[in-house]
This record gives structure tokens, C-alpha cells and sequence, in this order.
């Protein structure tokens, strides 16, 4: 294994999570990520040594996630928003999640794609306002209102939700 | 003095990120004192922030799938590794993995035993890095001399990587024989005084990862890379002595 190859290894952990995060479904998002170590490992060649590899796969795992969803959409499948409570996976066997946790899961489903997507580079990786704009292949003000406008519509979306409204929950018994 | 201006919605979203400078910081900080819906707001982000955080974070010490894990393993030829030690690198990741922990960060995936020249380099280091007067042969000043001269002793081109990003400098090198081969040494140090050296010799041209060796005085990181072997050796944490490694490494490689 080379140390470029060890490199992206050391970045699983952050991509899984961030597929976790786009695609919410668990296996969904492992195949998101296996797809994008592949890719990556392809073109090991093009990343730049001393540029910011986690960037980079970043790009990578958002860019095969969009082409997926817009696959889906001309296909008319129907987008995998409606939610459907865990009961396997990483998490273990499903514990009694905080109720504010579950919420942030139903929310986080019903916002648009770009705006969740900008919520989770930048509330949950961590990444600079900059690193989200090259990712997202926009200007540093988009990624500021997807933000703003992502964080207004969570903050209603878990409001309401608390109240006893708007929540779109199918129940598996 | 100052008039505190309209703090706009973009100020209090860079304000939870860590976006703004100290001054802009400040700005908000005294415009929170004076507007509670505006602080309410702020909570409510952070606590969005950290409700992704109890939600994901979870996942990535998960134990990897299979077919993940192997993924290295399954790379051909060019890694350099013969196959069975591909599959044994994808069976310690799967035990790693299943461990909950990632040792990758410590560096090195499989621990074989450590080369002789690692510990050259690190008996190396801690000879002449405590050094006053004498640390090095030729001094930075004379860098262009330095590295043509090694160059012309270890048989190829090489150079001295720039670790100014984390804040080291050259302070010169050294031509050391080492079982009448020879390698160099580059020793670098920070405002601080706390200096690294870097190491190389002929490798046999099988790049490798980064692996760790940890000594009581010093710690040195070491591989592989086109047709050096290189040993990183300071006395400092791990992590810390890693981003040097990988700065070195980026340096060399570019």
C-alpha cells in the first residue's frame, strides 16, 4: 500500500459518516462510499500531494450521490425521504434516541438536497466555509445562504415537529 | 468609541463556524449581549450542530464491511506488496475495524520489524540534534552547495522539503556512512528551538506506508518513496510528528 493510498484509508471513518449524513440509509451509503474509494483509488494520480485530500474525496462521494438522486428522479423513483425508524445498523439495536436526535433525523430528510448537504460539510465535517464552496463548485455567498436559509427551515421543520405537526412518519412495527 | 453595526444573520452563522476574525468575533459577541433573540438563535444552531454530531458520529467507529475493508487488497501489483501481505493488511483492518479504533493515525498497518536504518536515523538524530555549537556539516545559508553535494553522494537527485507550513526551518545537513553507505541527514527546527531531522538512504524501491517506530528519547516515521527510504524522527507526540511525515512526504513528492 502506498502512502497516497494509506492517506485516503485514514479518510473512511469521515467519509461514511458524511454518505451517512446524504444518504441516510445505511447500506446505501456504504455503497456510496465503496464507490467513491474506487473511484479515488483510480485516480490517485490526479490528487495533488500537500492539497487537501479530504476535500477532495469529499467531491467525489457528493458528486456520485447527485448523479443518484437525478438518476432516480428521471426514472420517477420515488426519493427515499419517507422515514423509516432504524432498527438495525451502526447504531445497534434501536435504543430510545433522544428525541431532539430523532427530530434532527426527520428534519434533516425534508430539507433540500443543497441545503442539507452544505449543514452537514460545514456543521458536521467541519469544513470552512472556502473548502464547502470548492466542493459544491459555487460561490462562498451560496454556501453561506444554503446555510442560513438549511438552519431556518431545521430550527421551524423541529419546532413544529415538537408540536405534534408536519412530521412525515411511517412507523415499521 | 466603536458603534456596533448591523449584525446580519451571515455575521451570526460565521460567529457559530469559527468564520470570523477576532475583531468581527468580538463585534458579535457585544452585539449578544444586547440581542437575546439573536443569542437564542446562536444556541439553537450550535445544538443543531451537536444533534448531527450524537446522530452520525456513531457510524465511523463502526466495524467496516467486508468488501470495504479489502479494498486495498484487491489493488494489484503497483502497491508494491506482495499479495499475501495485502491480505494480511485487509485482515488487521478488519480487526482494527471491529476494535472501534483506527490506528491508521499512529501510522503503519502491518508491524514488522523495524529496519536497522530507522534506528540509525534515530541514534542519528538524537546525536546531533542536541547539539549547540556543531548540529550540522553545512549550514541552511548554504542550501544550493547542501543538497548538490548529497545528491552527488547518495547517487540521486534529491532535495530538502520545505516545512514552513508547520513552521520549521532548515537548519542544514549532514553526509552520514552508514555500513559504507551513505545517507543524508536535514535537520529542521521551530521558533521553539525543538528540532526534527529528516533521513534518507537507497531504498529497494517498494514504496511503502507510513510506519511508526517509538522510542524512549525519540519517535521516528518511515517509508518508502520513489528511490529513498526516508526516517522523519523528532520528540514530540505522535500526531504532531505525523503531520510533519505527511508534509515531508507532500514536499518531496511535488
Amino acid at each position: 500500500m502506498s502512502a497516497k493510498q494509506q492517506l485516503i484509508l485514514a479518510e473512511i471513518p469521515r467519509l461514511r459518516r458524511f454518505a451517512r449524513g446524504l444518504a441516510r440509509d445505511p447500506v446505501l451509503a456504504d455503497d456510496l462510499v465503496q464507490d467513491c474509494l474506487e473511484r479515488a483509488l483510480k485516480r490517485v494520480h490526479l490528487w495533488q500531494s500537500g492539497t487537501n485530500m479530504r476535500a477532495w474525496l469529499f467531491t467525489i462521494l457528493r458528486n456520485l450521490y447527485l448523479n443518484q438522486i437525478r438518476k432516480q428522479a428521471r426514472r420517477g423513483m420515488e426519493m427515499p425521504y419517507d422515514e423509516i425508524l432504524d432498527t438495525a445498523g451502526a447504531m445497534g439495536p434501536s435504543q430510545e434516541q433522544s428525541l431532539a436526535v430523532r427530530d434532527m433525523k426527520q428534519a434533516l430528510a425534508q430539507l433540500p438536497t443543497e441545503q442539507r448537504e452544505t449543514l452537514l460539510l460545514v456543521g458536521l465535517e467541519g469544513m470552512s466555509y472556502k473548502e464547502t464552496a470548492e466542493i459544491q463548485g459555487v460561490p462562498v455567498g451560496t454556501v453561506m445562504s444554503r446555510l442560513s436559509r438549511g438552519r431556518e427551515a431545521l430550527r421551524q421543520l423541529m419546532e413544529t415537529g415538537k408540536n405534534g405537526n408536519k412530521t412525515k412518519l411511517r412507523r415499521v412495527k | 468609541m466603536t458603534h456596533p453595526k448591523q449584525i446580519t444573520d451571515c455575521d451570526l452563522n460565521a460567529y457559530v463556524d469559527g468564520e470570523l476574525d477576532a475583531e468581527a468575533c468580538a463585534a458579535v459577541a457585544e452585539w449578544l449581549e444586547n440581542h437575546p433573540e439573536d443569542q437564542s438563535k446562536i444556541a439553537v444552531y450550535q445544538a443543531q450542530n451537536r444533534a448531527m454530531h450524537d446522530l452520525f458520529d456513531p457510524v465511523m467507529a463502526a466495524p467496516l464491511p467486508v468488501e470495504m475493508a479489502q479494498i486495498m487488497a484487491t489493488r494489484p501489483a503497483h502497491t508494491g506488496l506482495p499479495v499475501w501481505a495485502q491480505m494480511v493488511a485487509a485482515v488487521v483492518l478488519l480487526m482494527m475495524g471491529a476494535a472501534g479504533g483506527w490506528g491508521l493515525r499512529a501510522g503503519g498497518v502491518i508491524s514488522l520489524e523495524t529496519p536497522a536504518y530507522v534506528q540509525r536515523a534515530v541514534g542519528a538524530h538524537l546525536v546531533y540534534a542536541a547539539e549547540v555549537l556543531h548540529p550540522v556539516e553545512v549550514r541552511a545559508d548554504q542550501q544550493d552547495h547542501l543538497v548538490g553535494w548529497l545528491s552527488k553522494r547518495l547517487g540521486a537527485p534529491l532535495k530538502a522539503p520545505f516545512l514552513g507550513a508547520l513552521g520549521y526551518t532548515l537548519v542544514g545537513g549532514r553526509l552520514l556512512e552508514e555500513e559504507a553507505k551513505p545517507a543524508a541527514q536535514f535537520m529542521y527546527e521551530d521558533a521553539t528551538g525543538r528540532r526534527v531531522t529528516v533521513y534518507l538512504r537507497h531504498g529497494d524501491g517498494k514504496d511503502t506506508a507510513f510506519k511508526f517506530y517509538g522510542g524512549d528519547q525519540a519517535s521516528a516515521f518511515y517509508w518508502v518513496d520513489g528511490p529513498f527510504a526516508y526516517a522523519l524522527t523528532g520528540d514530540m507526540s505522535r500526531s504532531d510528528l505525523m503531520d510533519i511525515a505527511h508534509l515531508v512526504y507532500g514536499e518531496i513528492d511535488s
